[in-house]
């Protein structure tokens, strides 16, 4: 079962050790709190789910945020009507989303390219519309579904484990509340899990099949590979993460809204992929830490705190730089993910992984030129 | 329902393929003897490629059935085609460009072994010695062992040839088709070759060849048919074939080599 090969294990440990002491190495960015940190850690499993389709198989998909809802509405329907434990909550999550995925799978597959693009985009935007308006009986529509004292909770009655406390109650894991740090580290497990999967699928003979679709389907056909089984696999797999990502938004904030299927978030999770780096292991964790790292952070930067970096300026050079740079930041965030995201697709069409091996395979070159230099010396 | 004669594993029977109103092949009647290697020859536009894709189930046939063994192929699948254990080398080498060479090659071993689908995950491909073996071995015969790592994207173009013929060799297919397997290659890439194909000649497996380059022909093929304009005009032994003035007028230009 644990069989990967050792370069993988090792991927596997620096990433385990990476994500359990995030509150440790993003303090000094100021984003070491369990709220964002558990956004990081869902939204990479989204990425990494995504990846299994978009990166493995070249088939991209603009309605990913479908599943990411429909994990969010199933896990709050499992609170409110079987049992605050979130081990339901999760595994219906991934069994609703992943019907879905098969549902929504099958006939987008039946078109490549734009068509399937476009396809699951008229998806995705019909279950949003479907959540926001016409299913308001089941989603709670623009109010978001939301979870209630006198909720039935029939498997808690069951064993007698109802709330007495006063307010709401919080979701828990064996009785456990999963709030502040002990949320983050859940999610983080999890994440670490989901980063295992991954590795085992592109590993796998299904994983190399998947890849050979995208290489060249004609040659798959003609080898004798049925190759619709194998996209609706992949198809439904990433959609069972995006819905684990989905249960996780609404474990660690139970409520469920549809904006979350909003063609915007389908849409974030392509760029976060493409801006880590298609296709590769750690390429989707990447893209949607920093995504999210710009959307928390930077978005939160104001001019105040700009005029007080740049206090040190002249008067007049001091406001034209704060006013150049405050464009950039808080409401203007999204323009300087927009540069970001040109210019590594212009100059870095691999993503920031890939950017990161030619900075290796430099390094490395710099390093071997001077034990050129001094084996050329002795002959001069 | 047409039976299959004992020895003929594949035939195709009263085939005819109009292209809006162009016949492209007319009155096909061809049967390809288990074991032996048969090549199709014909001047440019005879229907040659044409005659192959009705084989393969790529074009289906205005009328007339394609039988293998027994079963009807038209109306199947590429995929299940395959299955049944017929592979195809590409005029222009169908290959994985963004897969390393031994995975090219792993590939098809895989769908051999397991069928037209199976979601193995839990299996890595590094744990599968033996297939992993085999694909060696096949690249150790066709000299691209030493390129086992790099993407098939970057091997010369006579390269991707022969590694899409070693794709196919290792599905251990009963027909194999090939599609002017050594067009494009150099005079020593091309006996290169002929020998690899006449190592497998051995082995019992059908081929069947579609070819311009007569050396290779003549060097290979135990029966030929010749095509002109969408039709058979002449079928038999290659020395028949050589003599045959029909075939002489149509195809040979008058002479022999």
């Amino acid at each position: 079962m644990f069989s990967l090969s050792r370069k993988d294990l090792a991927a596997l440990a620096v990433f385990a050790a990476v994500v359990l002491t995030m509150p440790i190495w993003l303090a000094p960015f100021g984003a070491a709190y369990p709220g964002l940190m558990q956004k990081f850690a869902i939204y990479a499993i989204f990425a990494i789910g995504f990846n299994i389709l978009f990166g493995l198989t070249g088939y991209l998909s603009f309605g990913h945020a479908a599943f990411l809802g429909v994990g969010s509405y199933t896990t709050v329907w499992s609170f409110k009507l079987l049992s605050m434990d979130i081990g339901p909550a999760m595994l219906f999550a991934i069994i609703v989303s992943g019907v879905f995925a098969l549902l929504i799978g099958y006939f987008s597959l039946r078109r490549t390219g734009i068509y399937f693009s476009i396809l699951t985009l008229a998806f995705a935007q019909m279950s949003y519309s479907l959540a926001y308006s016409v299913l308001t009986p089941i989603t709670n529509g623009e109010t978001g579904l939301l979870l209630a004292r006198d909720d039935p909770r029939h498997l808690d009655a069951l064993f007698g484990a109802q709330a007495t406390a006063a307010g709401l109650p919080q979701p828990t894991l064996f009785g456990m509340s999963v709030t502040g740090y002990t949320g983050f580290y859940l999610c983080a497990v999890i994440l670490i899990i989901a980063f295992y999967l991954s590795q085992k699928i592109f590993a796998s003979p299904f994983g190399m099949a998947l890849r050979g679709i995208k290489s060249n389907q004609t040659r798959m056909n003609y080898t004798g590979f049925n190759t619709r089984p194998y996209m609706l696999a992949a198809f439904v797999i990433s959609g069972m993460f995006a819905g684990l990502a989905g249960a996780l938004l609404s474990i660690t904030d139970p409520l469920a809204g549809a904006e979350r299927m909003k063609w915007t978030e389908s849409g974030n999770v392509v760029l976060m992929t493409i801006l880590g780096g298609v296709g590769t292991l750690f390429g989707p964790v990447i893209g949607a830490w920093l995504i999210k790292y710009f959307e928390n952070i930077f978005s939160a930067i104001n001019t105040n705190m700009l005029n007080g970096l740049f206090s040190f300026l002249p008067d007049g050079v001091q406001t034209f730089v704060v006013t150049v740079l405050s464009k950039f930041v808080g409401e203007g965030w999204h323009l300087t993910l927009g540069l970001m995201f040109v210019l590594i697709v212009v100059f870095l069409p691999g993503g920031l992984v890939e950017g990161f091996h030619r900075l290796m395979v430099r390094l490395k070159r710099q390093k071997a030129t001077p034990d050129g230099v001094t084996s050329v010396q002795p002959a001069e | 329902m047409i039976e299959a004669t004992p020895n003929i594993i594949l035939h195709a029977a009263d085939v005819h393929k109009n292209f809006g109103g162009l016949r492209a092949l007319s009155d096909i009647d061809l049967q390809i003897e288990e074991g032996k290697t048969h090549a199709i020859i014909g001047p440019n536009g005879a229907g040659k490629s044409t005659l192959l894709n009705v084989i393969i189930g790529r074009i289906p046939p205005s009328s007339g059935a394609v039988v293998f063994d027994g079963t009807v192929l038209t109306g199947k699948a590429p995929h299940e085609i395959n299955q049944l254990g017929i592979s195809r080398v590409f005029q222009t080498p169908e290959i994985f460009p963004d897969l390393p060479v031994l995975h090219n090659v792993m590939a098809p071993a895989f769908a051999r072994r397991d069928g037209a689908f199976r979601v193995n995950l839990l299996r890595s491909i590094d744990s599968e010695r033996q297939i992993r073996q085999e694909a060696e071995d096949i690249l150790d015969d066709i000299g691209l062992h030493g390129r086992r790592g790099d993407h098939a994207g970057s091997l010369s173009r006579g390269d991707k040839r022969r590694l899409e013929l070693a794709m196919c060799l290792i599905q251990r297919p009963r027909l194999l088709l090939l599609d002017e397997p050594t067009a494009g290659m150099s005079r020593h890439d091309t006996n290169t070759t002929i020998e690899l194909l006449r190592k497998i000649k051995s082995s019992g497996m059908t081929k069947v060849i579609i070819e311009h380059d007569m050396h290779v022909v003549f060097s290979l093929a135990d029966r030929i048919s010749v095509l002109a304009q969408g039709r058979i005009i002449a079928s038999g032994l290659p020395q028949e074939i050589k003599e045959d003035p029909r075939v002489q007028q149509a195809y040979l230009g008058g002479s022999v080599q």
